[in-house]
């Protein structure tokens, strides 16, 4: 088992310097240089231009930029912003705990609903459950974000005036970023009612970001459910004599749940693309829209090491996906 | 769908849960600042989160107009020859006092010499902060223009230029112009936390900031000591919502009382509204397509002007700003401006025309042309698609074949600064009312050398004209100077002159005091809930 969590850790050395590499050279390959962007139709004087981008250490060879960057890497310095001028790591950990929140929030909603679905509408195969949880589930992945979030907010917040239209909490409540996730810091304010106002905030988005997930882990947990119940073990457990929910939730259901956890795994990525429209409509101040303004500004410092350190959380979550899958299914430990 | 109904009766119940608290003034606002530095900045958003709420400049321009009145400077003269201007600068007016600055003096002179000479003099410690350098101030040319800034006492400082230039009051009523406290600056240098300067702002403005969380909200606080009077909200907060339409839900539930920026094909819905207003107002703005003089055949007059007769102008605004929200432009810079006239009128349109034109130009049987145009909308170009297929229409009926190039903002800025385009897509926002902000930087000949004159189009006549009325301080000449160039500007048409656009606000009717601004700045300094 050690040596195959060494070989896949292995695995993880070329993919970091391919992100790194990538990153670098994409942002790059984008024309038009953060002087000239900021400038936009106004004059750039080639003087001052050079200058600036001297300042900046744009003016280097490109493979001298690379090394220093790795350089700065090794030493832990992802520099700092090339607009604000903040440093990139203060300004990812200002914003990343709200995608965080906003992700975790989307996973459990998707992940107990669409458990429980999947179940249902396996047990209940072809019948009008089932049919309806498949075509809601095709409808929910086909379903565009940004229409699918506005439709809710209509509904919801204009219509009924459930839920608020956006923001993480009401202005009215002035909370000490302390840890950065909302419902961690509106519990230890003091400020009566802050925590049932975020968490009335989290609710929609986390239904928009959820949904595709929702889809996916519902027809995942479905046929995997189907296979599984279709084992001879089941039927020797159902012979036992045992009890239905025990021949669903422990015999089936947690076989049929490694290909779903696969999903849960690859899901992390979808939910982090899918926080920057999520966070767009809701105005959910994470890193999604912070990495498409930094990509408009040409901030080099914060794309490069921005999706660097989302590329590294999810290099880590398939890792530790695939280091669970090996502890769960022996024959994979094997084949790699 | 147990979650679904948890959530829901969570939410319910906590509908009811709102605390009282006192009545801050909530403002929708697009877009996060780039920070509150605005000496480094040039967007808008930035400008309205700083030099608007956290700054004063020596003049200002008067509420909804592009008049300039005393600011930190009581009064002003101007030398004969317009090379001298001394500013008598205000007395009593107090910096901010905040949890990381508390100020020992007040506002003085040696405030105002920093602010210019950091972005200035080269050697400045403070000079190398700002690593993109001073936007406005370099392309406005300042460091040529200004020869010499002298404090003669500490309440009185004389600007010396190089040339005489008209506009220059104008200038200094923009935000990059921002007095910022010399004081503070010191005691970062000190404490080597330069940087604060753009995190922690301390000025003389209206509202004293207090937090900022990115992406999500600022909070300002009105200002107890403000020498114009303190403010009447006493809290005032962005709250960062980028979606136009989600801006408009907000102030619909009631979660801000003003948004900016509403698209115009919302503001007839908006209308609707019995609890919402909405203000209107013709902004500084041009949209035009500048035609590349540079390039054969375009650098034959007749051909530019086929091109203008071949366009449905009226069509064009209707489709891509839709009606009322935009008036059709017939010169470079709209009507409530210094200089413009109304006897010119817009080209007709008039294909047959243009057909004759082009066939006395030797192009019976047409040419190939390229449109460059951008991807994603803004102000002065709403719908950029959409308005090259109707160009690209307008001229195949006349016989010109167009191919529509879209390309990424930056890029095409680079590439239609090196010329590269027959035609391009273009705007200006207009920076501080003065006719001048619109001709040099667009259509004088040294812009066609720097690039930003996208129709490099060089008239010496012209240029000489509006060369003369920069330096001439007689609102009346200068008018007459702008006339004779407009006309000129007409007749050789480098530009497909498109829209002034109207910009609108959306507020909540219990919102009291709030004006527009022609330059599209947002001041709250008087704005309050009823």
């Amino acid at each position: 088992m050690l040596s195959f969590i060494v070989r896949r850790f292995g695995l993880l050395i070329p993919t970091f310097f391919g992100v790194t590499l990538l990153t670098f050279a994409l942002i790059r390959l984008i024309p038009g240089d953060p002087v000239e962007v900021m400038m936009g139709e106004r004059r750039v004087d080639p003087q001052m231009h050079a200058a600036a981008m001297h300042r900046l250490g744009l003016d280097k060879p490109l493979p001298q930029q690379y090394l220093d960057y790795i350089g700065k890497l090794a030493k832990g310095d992802l520099g700092e912003s090339l607009r604000t001028r903040e440093s990139v790591w203060h300004e990812f950990l200002t914003l990343f705990p709200a995608t965080l929140e906003l992700a975790i929030a989307a996973l459990l909603f998707a992940g107990t609903l669409g458990l429980l679905a999947g179940v249902i509408a396996a047990l209940k195969r072809g019948s009008l459950f089932d049919h309806g949880v498949m075509g809601l589930s095709l409808a929910g992945y086909s379903m565009p974000i940004f229409w699918w979030g506005l439709i809710l907010i209509m509904f919801f917040s204009v219509s009924l005036g459930w839920t608020p239209v956006s923001g993480r909490i009401d202005l009215l409540y002035d909370v000490e970023p302390v840890t950065g996730f909302m419902l961690i810091d509106t519990l230890l304010g003091d400020e009566e009612g802050a925590f049932l106002d975020a968490l009335r905030h989290l609710i929609l988005p986390a239904i928009v970001l959820g949904t595709i997930p929702l889809a996916v882990i519902a027809r995942m947990t479905r046929s995997a459910m189907l296979e599984v119940l279709r084992e001879d073990y089941v039927r020797t457990a159902k012979a036992k004599g045992l009890s239905p929910s025990r021949v669903v939730f422990i015999h089936g259901l947690r076989n049929a749940l490694i290909p779903v956890l696969t999903v849960f795994g690859l899901q992390v990525g979808t939910l982090l693309a899918g926080a920057v429209l999520t966070e767009t409509i809701f105005s959910w101040p994470g890193i999604g829209k912070w990495l498409i303004e930094s990509i408009g500004a040409r901030d080099y410092p914060v794309v490069q090491n921005g999706i660097l350190l989302i590329a590294c959380l999810v290099i880590l979550v398939n890792f530790a996906v695939d280091v669970f899958y090996g502890l769960a299914n022996p024959r994979i430990r094997h084949q790699s | 769908m147990p979650f679904f109904r948890n959530a829901l009766s969570i939410a319910l119940l906590a509908a009811g849960a709102c605390v009282a608290q006192a009545k801050p003034l909530v403002v929708c606002t697009e877009a996060s600042p780039d920070g509150f530095d605005i000496a480094q900045y040039t967007t808008a958003v930035t400008a309205d989160a700083s030099a608007e709420t956290l700054y004063d400049r020596l003049v200002r321009f008067t509420r909804g107009t592009t008049q300039v009145e005393p600011g930190l400077a009581e009064r002003w003269e101007i030398s004969p020859d317009g090379l001298t201007y001394t500013f008598f600068l205000r007395k009593g007016v107090k910096f901010h006092t905040t949890e990381y600055f508390k100020p020992t003096r007040e506002f003085n002179a040696d405030d105002v010499l920093w602010s210019f000479e950091r972005q200035r003099d080269a050697k400045h410690p403070w000079h190398d902060q700002a690593a993109r350098g001073f936007p406005f101030f370099e392309s406005m040319e300042f460091g040529s223009l200004i020869g010499n800034i002298e404090k003669l006492d500490p309440y009185t400082v004389r600007f010396t230029l190089t040339k005489p230039q008209a506009p220059f009051l104008a200038d200094l009523a923009m935000g990059f112009t921002s007095i910022y406290s010399a004081e503070y600056a010191d005691a970062l240098l000190k404490a080597d936390t330069l940087d604060k300067l753009n995190s922690q702002p301390v000025g003389t403005g209206p509202f004293v900031f207090q937090r900022y969380a990115k992406d999500a909200q600022i909070r300002f606080k009105a200002n107890p000591d403000y020498w114009d009077g303190v403010p009447p909200s006493e809290k005032l907060l962005f709250s960062i919502t980028p979606d136009s339409n989600v801006r408009l839900q907000q102030l619909r539930a009631g979660a801000c009382q003003i948004a900016l920026y509403p698209r115009p094909f919302d503001v007839p819905g908006l209308r609707k509204d019995d609890k919402l207003a909405v203000l209107e107002m013709d902004s500084l703005l041009t949209s035009y397509v500048g035609i590349n003089a540079a390039h054969p055949p375009l650098d034959d007059v007749r051909v530019r002007q086929a091109i203008n007769l071949a366009v449905d102008g009226k069509a064009y605004i209707d489709a891509v700003f839709g009606p009322d929200a935009a008036t059709q432009a017939v010169n470079p810079y709209p009507s409530t401006m210094l200089g413009y006239d109304d006897s010119i009128t817009p080209w007709p349109h008039d294909p047959e025309r243009a057909k004759k034109l082009l066939e006395e130009a030797g192009h019976k049987d047409g040419f190939k042309l390229t449109i460059f145009t951008r991807p994603g909308g803004g102000p002065t170009n709403p719908n950029p698609a959409l308005g090259a297929q109707m160009l690209q229409a307008d001229l195949k009926a006349v016989g010109i074949e167009a191919e529509i190039r879209v390309i990424e903002w930056g890029e095409m800025i680079k590439r239609a600064k090196a010329g590269e385009h027959d035609l391009v897509f273009m705007g200006w926002a207009g920076d501080n009312g003065d006719p001048d902000n619109f001709l040099s930087p667009n259509l004088s000949c040294a812009a066609v050398t720097s690039g930003e004159n996208y129709s490099r189009w060089c008239d010496k006549a012209f240029d000489s004209l509006i060369t003369q009325a920069r330096e001439n301080n007689d609102p009346e000449q200068r008018a007459a100077l702008y006339r004779k160039s407009l006309a000129i500007f007409h007749e050789q048409a480098p530009w497909i002159p498109q829209a002034h656009p109207r910009q609108f606000t959306a507020l909540s009717k219990d919102v009291d005091g709030f004006v527009q601004s022609p330059l599209g700045s947002n001041n709250f300094a008087k704005t309050k809930r009823k």
